[in-house]
């Protein structure tokens, strides 16, 4: 069942279009990836659909409810995590939790109750009583995650959740959310970090330059990106002797060495492994490991959109 | 009843978070204090804290208002902590009721200190305190949402400093706190006539100096339509400038 619906979203910013006619849909209890380089529409698209900007046209439809006229409505079961950790730098974290539930109308005693619980599955209950600015920046974005879903939202709003965090923190972060997931919330989730959506999104959508490039499911997105076979073999020695041999025996093959003991085999067609290991063995060779390669989410981000990620960052780092 | 809780909430927590902090504190009691004994001294003795009472409390009322509302909603947005309330399911409505309160509440006790200081020296007896405290309120309230609508303008805390002070000190000499308005030259008086401030001065003026404009009912209507303008004035412009 879709539980979202985007039709047609626009935004103009002057003249720019920082979000060009997109149209994509959510199911419940989906984790639905929107990934893209740095400007290309993410945060754009998502300040639109939990109300923080006014969409030049188009559609925005919510659990049935229109997004754009009735956001008041909208908000009481959507859960929102900004790219900025945005809670009270004076409060504690226990403070910001209640409080943070008394704007969705929460009383005192239930809110507490809820607040305790969330500390505690973050780990952060030590630190419950010590203000916001002394956290540490993976706490800091766990409190946040906190504030997002303390009133039980049915869907979770994540704006790139573990940006600029430290690995353990970002590791626990995406466990979060993996658990958010098996507790059925539909969750959108933008992040520039690819490996992330490959490991906990269900589907993507590719945002470049405020157009979604390609949109699927992970499996499927991978799929169609599977222009060539690989599989990589760990062997008991080299095979520089007999590369010109394989590939003559095997025409559909491109035989790749990539250091001593281990090398590539590339097709278009897929790869029957068998003969290659009998004429190996007939060499002398044994096959200790054979593994099918499958492209990462990155290489076919960068297939789809003609922009190297890690480029595109370096030289970001670089501009700063 | 989901509304009254985060109402309470968002007032509750600009108290305990701003307006009881030590610094804030001492600032409406130094603040008031410091200007009475200004004019007092300045005086020589011949003006008498009677007259000077009301222009003392309308200025504290103002100072109190506007600069910790300007100033607490900038750097709430520019800390992204104001957009948790922005997507918090309550109307704009309740949102600046909530934010205009504190400044109100602690206005109105800014108000009422010189009063305190002034009743060590002279008998306040006969003063009609139910109309004094509207005219306070009223003041507050009106100079809470010229805060607010500074802070809709102000990206960053120094800007919504500068822009208060803009209109700020003019007014301490154009409503009729410590200069009367007859004396003022036509031009200025136009502007006078433009403000909020000197209707709820010129309420104060009549209560505890017997000495106003307009009547005491006229006065009040005119602050009630300052009121009203300015609150949709606020909500125009941050629905506006807030949700871009």
């Amino acid at each position: 069942m879709e539980i979202v619906k985007v039709t047609n979203l626009k935004k103009l910013y002057g003249e720019f279009p920082a979000v060009n006619e997109i149209s994509f849909s959510i199911e419940q209890g989906e984790v639905f990836g929107f990934l893209g380089p740095n400007g290309a529409g993410k945060t754009s698209t998502i300040k639109m659909m939990i109300g923080l900007s006014r969409p030049t046209s188009g559609q925005i439809m919510i659990d049935g409810i229109d997004a754009i006229k009735d956001i008041k409505k909208v908000q009481k079961f959507i859960g929102i995590v900004p790219d900025e950790n945005n809670l009270y730098a004076e409060m504690n974290g226990f403070d910001n939790l209640c409080f943070c539930a008394s704007l969705y109308g929460i009383g005192k005693a239930k809110r507490e109750k809820r607040a305790m619980e969330l500390l505690e599955q973050f780990n952060l209950t030590k630190a419950a009583k010590y203000p916001f600015k002394t956290y540490s920046k993976g706490m800091k974005r766990k409190l946040t995650i906190a504030a997002g879903i303390i009133h039980n939202p049915k869907i979770l709003f994540l704006d790139e959740p573990t940006t600029g965090i430290d690995v353990e923190s970002a590791r626990q972060i995406r466990e979060l959310i993996l658990n958010l997931k098996k507790q059925g919330k539909t969750i959108f989730i933008t992040t520039h970090y690819i490996e992330e959506a490959e490991r906990i999104c269900d589907r993507i959508a590719f945002i470049v330059e405020g157009e979604i490039v390609k949109i699927g499911k992970v499996t499927e997105v991978l799929r169609d990106a599977e222009r060539e076979h690989k599989i990589k073999l760990q062997l008991s020695s080299s095979i520089k002797n007999i590369k010109e041999e394989l590939e003559n025996n095997f025409i559909n093959c491109k035989v790749k060495l990539l250091d001593e003991n281990s090398c590539l085999f590339i097709s278009k067609e897929p790869i029957a492994l068998f003969p290659i290991l009998q004429l190996l063995d007939n060499t002398g060779i044994s096959v200790y490991e054979a593994k099918e390669l499958k492209p990462s989410l990155e290489e076919v981000f960068v297939k789809i959109t003609n922009i190297n990620p890690k480029t595109k960052n370096e030289q970001e780092k670089v501009g700063k | 009843m989901e509304t009254m809780i985060a109402f309470c909430n968002i007032l509750r927590k600009d108290i305990e978070t701003y307006y009881l902090k030590p610094p804030n504190i001492s600032w409406g009691i130094i603040f008031p204090l410091s200007w009475t004994l200004m004019q007092f001294i300045r005086s020589q003795g011949t003006t008498g804290i009677r007259e000077l009472l009301p222009g003392l409390m309308a200025m504290s009322v103002l100072f109190g208002s506007t600069s910790m509302l300007a100033v607490t909603i900038t750097f709430e947005r520019s800390s992204h902590s104001f957009d948790r309330l922005l997507l918090a399911p309550i109307s704009i409505n309740t949102l600046v009721l909530a934010k205009i309160l504190g400044a109100v509440i602690f206005g109105t006790l800014n108000a009422f200190v010189p009063v305190v200081f002034a009743a060590f020296f002279i008998n306040l007896k006969g003063i009609n305190w139910g109309i004094t405290a509207i005219a306070v309120i009223s003041i507050a309230i009106t100079s809470a949402l010229l805060g607010l609508l500074i802070a809709i303008s102000a990206k960053e805390v120094f800007e919504a400093q500068t822009f208060s002070n803009f209109f700020r000190f003019p007014m301490l000499f154009l409503c009729g706190l410590f200069i009367p308005i007859d004396k003022l030259p036509a031009m200025l008086k136009a502007i006078s006539f433009c403000l909020p401030l000197t209707y709820g001065t010129d309420i104060l003026n009549g209560m505890i100096a017997g000495n106003s404009i307009f009547s005491t009912p006229l006065n009040i209507s005119i602050m009630l339509v300052f009121v009203v303008f300015l609150f949709y004035l606020c909500q125009k412009n941050i629905k506006e400038k807030w949700i871009l």
